[in-house]
């Protein structure tokens, strides 16, 4: 499979993202800077972590209006698979392709530490290798990450099984101590309505080798590539 | 002529920054103060004179960039 992994002015998970799709998947993938407006030939896109312009104005608020931006609605709108880590889960927010917003974290700090999640759906293409009941241990490492949406938009996407992960304690409740920064409905991770899109503020790409304390992000990349696999097999 | 733009965290959003800076206000001694709410002010530089010609363009630029409607309003003036 062919990943991009999407560059903007300060992104910086984006080397970690590509080690892993290429050193510990064995898949392959290039890095798309943002001034490029195709993503042909591209099996599935990637928008990682960093602090694109600065994080001025809000986070992800500028980085949106990137020429590869089209490129990725464009994609996304024909059943492309994106995932967006950390500022990349804030950029698809601010471009509308999720619900939602990233709002300054409760406590008002920047939270670096390894968290728990639940998997609350196995019915999307990030999902469905996790084991039933594994709770997965991530980094999240943000200063804007709590999940924001009005009350109606928080019921739908329940309703439709969109969230697609929860901060959890260690035993899988969601527990207003085991939420690293006030998300509403502990969501730490969800999905667009056509479940190609999903975005998530913890960095499965620097927990997928044990060397790091915790390999749980290599389950999300796995099922990813299982579902790309799957929908190629159909395709044929 | 400029646009002068304020832009607030809507009254339903979670406003850490401003309930913190209420808890400063009151610590030091500025009691029976309402919440304080937190945002940002821009200043727009504007060519010529006409106000009216460049409202519906400040409107839309709050609305698609200078403002995130899900978490904030904004309101302005030109003079």
């Amino acid at each position: 499979m062919n990943f991009a992994i999407l560059q903007f002015p300060a992104s910086n998970c984006d080397q970690d993202a590509l080690h892993v799709v290429q050193n510990v998947l064995g898949q392959s993938g290039r890095f798309v800077w943002h001034k490029e407006n195709s993503l042909a030939g591209m099996n599935a896109v990637i928008i990682p972590g960093g602090f694109s312009y600065g994080d001025y104005l809000r986070t992800g608020a500028i980085a949106r209006f990137s020429p590869i931006m089209q490129a990725v609605r464009e994609f996304a709108a024909q059943g492309g698979p994106v995932l967006g880590i950390c500022n990349g889960f804030q950029i698809l927010c601010e471009a509308g392709l999720l619900p939602g917003a990233l709002i300054r974290n409760r406590s008002l700090q920047f939270r670096c530490e390894h968290v728990f999640l639940k998997t609350a759906t196995h019915q999307s293409p990030f999902t469905n290798k996790i084991p039933a009941g594994k709770i997965l241990r991530l980094p999240i490492a943000h200063g804007e990450g709590c999940y924001f949406a009005d009350d109606a938009t928080l019921d739908q996407l329940e309703k439709d099984d969109r969230i697609l992960w929860q901060y959890a304690d260690a035993n899988g409740q969601l527990t207003e101590s085991g939420n690293p920064n006030g998300s509403l409905r502990n969501i730490a991770g969800l999905c667009n309505e056509a479940r190609n899109v999903a975005g998530l503020m913890p960095h499965p790409e620097r927990a997928s080798e044990n060397v790091l304390g915790s390999a749980d992000g290599r389950l999300i990349f796995e099922s990813w590539i299982n579902w790309l696999e799957s929908r190629m097999t159909q395709a044929a | 002529m400029k646009a002068k733009i304020i832009v607030t965290p809507k009254k339903a959003v979670l406003d850490p920054q401003g309930k913190t800076v209420q808890n400063a206000l009151e610590q030091m001694g500025y009691k029976g103060i309402g919440a304080v709410h937190v945002g940002k002010y821009l200043e727009i530089e504007l060519p010529g004179a006409d106000a009216e010609a460049w409202r519906k363009q400040v409107d839309d630029a709050c609305h698609k960039i200078l403002s995130n409607p899900v978490i904030e309003d904004y309101r302005f003036v030109i003079e």
